[in-house]
């Protein structure tokens, strides 16, 4: 890259015009909004799918029936004749979208249209939680940063008492815990089938992770030359804040929510493959994984679909994250230049 | 002689060291009983080597540390006292000017936002403020364009521009420089100096301007305060400090700095050992330690500030 050609390229941009410029050029997060907007769009669509192609309901529960596949009729569930006799085999993926397309689970439910609704769940789960933890996070993060002191002591205290359980751990015992009697906060009542547990359960878990950070930049940012420019000449609190600190909490903020998205995502299919995240008959990624090992040997797709979803989902936010990281980054801003 | 503007006394700032558990450990006396007067107009030079407490005077002037003891009279206010909504409104009659063009310039914000926001806090109207702004830049001699810039976009003379611009949008009486240009290019800095001679001509402004080099200090002051761990020991007028400084340190300071031309003959000072640690400072005078002129009486008690002539000396032998 010529010097000419570097020097015009930054003449009178903001540094988040930049980094936009730069996240638009990169492959990485090209690949990855596609695979995320495909992934998307198909969960979104879900009921579509369902409704006019399936001709089903993902809860829909076929324990008789009998569809056609290449002019023989096969049962959806067929009764086992092996060993004792007990137990059933679905029928396996037809490959054909109208019926079946990924075989059926041990209730005779059609896994594409749960597949689909299951996205559908764990992606407005993991979207909600980060989102949950990322404001909390900035909230507790900017308060401690700024005010310094005894409140700053609080509250990073507070987050100590989250961060001292292993996050898998904490998770599994609230959960545990309020899906059997749900939560009643004042006159906020959640039930135990409620998606809001999940999503609260999950988004606060990870809050010490993103809080911490944060609370440290603003530690040093407040020390910085220019925010004591803005207290001598005059501005008080809450427009230092908004004003000189924020615009300069939001590059990182920017990094953090494809990833944390990512691992609310994951929490969730974890909690929800140990049956304490999605209560049956809801579906999500995570329960369909635990439907599918029952029948890991006789029909692998039940549980290799919903698992290579979340394994392309996750991989495509981090490797947005990192693209955004690097576009925000002047230091590592170069490297795909050169 | 004109009217005093600001005036300090036996002003302090102490820090403790250690944290919430470890109370009552070191204190670090970083500036003790300073008194000064600021004339309106003048340029009051302060000099010291790294960690005499200089910044520190310079910060509680402005009030971006809170002194531990003393007054800072400022318009008929006391600044070290003043409460925290009374003393935002105050701020617009003196204003700071940093060391580092790199770091006082929020890197998210254009030039135009950066200078226009002390008026948008003291609730200028935007089109007065741009107009303002404007003619700011211009008088520091940035062109037009600078107003939709962003600071990544200039270099560090010309981000000081910025800086002093800022300083000056809310026509303050007194302007505290803390090293305003050691972050700079020789070449440069001349540049700038006479940016802040210019500018003082023309809208009638005090300065006081802290610095370590001390070419650049006699460039610009009218009287030179000599700091040494946190006390005044000299304070003359800039010509006579250069050339017959009275104070030992002063000495010392002064003929560290080089001159042009074969025609000087003073001899190096060269001082033995470091600046004292400013916790356990030595007793008696706290250049003792290092003076070339050191008798007993220095070992046991403190000289204080005392006016001899024109010039106020703390030596107990003074030249």
């Amino acid at each position: 890259m010529s010097i000419k050609e570097n020097s015009e390229a930054i003449f009178s941009e903001s540094p988040g015009k930049i980094a936009l410029r730069t996240l638009r050029k990169d492959k990485r997060s090209i690949i990855s909004l596609t695979i995320l907007g495909f992934i998307v769009a198909i969960s979104l669509l879900a009921p579509i799918y369902s409704h006019f192609i399936a001709h089903t309901n993902p809860f829909n529960s076929s324990l008789d029936a009998t569809i056609h596949v290449g002019g023989k009729t096969v049962p959806v569930l067929e009764a086992s004749t092996t060993g004792l006799g007990l137990g059933v085999t679905p029928i396996g993926p037809t490959w054909n979208p109208s019926s079946y397309f990924l075989g059926a689970d041990g209730q005779g439910r059609d896994v594409m249209a749960r597949l689909l609704y299951g996205g559908r769940n764990t992606l407005l789960i993991g979207t909600s939680a980060g989102i949950i933890c990322i404001v909390f996070s900035l909230l507790i993060g900017v308060i401690a940063g700024y005010r310094k002191g005894w409140v700053d002591a609080i509250l990073s205290r507070l987050l100590d008492v989250i961060w001292a359980f292993p996050v898998y751990l904490l998770a599994i015992s609230l959960s545990v815990v309020l899906l059997t009697s749900g939560l009643t906060i004042g006159f906020i009542h959640l039930g135990p089938g409620s998606f809001a547990l999940p999503i609260l359960i999950i988004g606060i878990v990870y809050i010490p992770y993103v809080a911490r950070p944060i609370r440290a930049q603003v530690l040093s940012l407040r020390e910085r030359e220019f925010v004591r420019a803005a207290v001598g000449i005059g501005a008080k609190d809450s427009t230092i804040i908004f004003r000189e600190i924020l615009p300069n909490i939001i590059p990182s903020v920017l990094v953090f929510i494809p990833i944390i998205i990512a691992l609310c995502m994951l929490t969730e299919s974890a909690l929800s493959f140990l049956s304490i995240g999605v209560q049956p008959p809801s579906a999500s990624w995570g329960t369909i994984i635990n439907d599918g090992l029952a029948l890991l040997y006789t029909r692998p797709w039940v549980g290799i679909a919903p698992g290579l979803l979340i394994v392309l989902t996750a991989a495509s936010l981090n490797l947005y994250g990192d693209a955004v990281r690097d576009a925000l980054d002047p230091k590592t801003r170069s490297r795909g230049d050169a | 002689m004109s009217e005093v503007i600001l005036s300090i006394r036996g002003l302090a700032k102490n820090y403790e060291l250690g944290g919430a558990f470890s109370r009552g450990s070191d204190v670090v006396h970083a500036v003790e009983d300073i008194n000064l007067e600021i004339q309106e107009g003048e340029t009051l030079g302060i000099v010291g080597e790294s960690g005499c407490g200089k910044s520190t005077l310079g910060r509680m002037i402005v009030r971006l540390e809170t002194p531990t003891r003393g007054e800072i009279l400022f318009e008929g206010h006391d600044l070290a006292k003043e409460p925290k909504k009374a003393l935002r409104a105050l701020r617009k009659r003196f204003q700071m000017i940093f060391q580092d063009p790199y770091a006082a310039l929020n890197p998210r914000r254009q030039i135009g936002q950066i200078v226009e926001e002390p008026l948008r806090v003291h609730g200028v109207a935007k089109d007065e403020r741009t107009r303002i702004a404007k003619d700011l830049l211009k008088r520091v001699g940035l062109d037009e364009g600078a107003y939709e810039k962003y600071p990544h976009e200039f270099s560090g003379g010309q981000r000081q521009r910025v800086v002093i611009a800022r300083a000056l949008a809310l026509n303050p009486r007194l302007v505290v420089a803390d090293e305003p240009v050691s972050a700079l290019d020789v070449s440069i800095q001349a540049q700038v100096l006479n940016l802040f001679k210019d500018l003082q001509k023309e809208f009638g402004l005090t300065y006081v301007f802290i610095a370590h080099d001390l070419g650049v200090v006699r460039h610009v002051s009218d009287r030179i305060a000599v700091m040494y761990l946190g006390k005044i020991v000299e304070l003359a007028n800039a010509d006579d400090l250069y050339e017959n400084p009275a104070h030992p340190y002063s000495q010392a300071l002064l003929s560290a700095n080089p001159r042009m031309g074969a025609e000087d003959k003073r001899e190096r000072i060269i001082l033995k050992g470091d600046i004292p640690n400013p916790i356990n400072r030595p007793e008696g005078c706290s250049f003792n330690p290092r003076c070339p002129k050191v008798q007993d009486i220095c070992r046991t008690t403190s000289p204080e500030l005392l006016t001899i002539g024109a010039r106020q000396v703390a030596c107990h032998f003074p030249n």
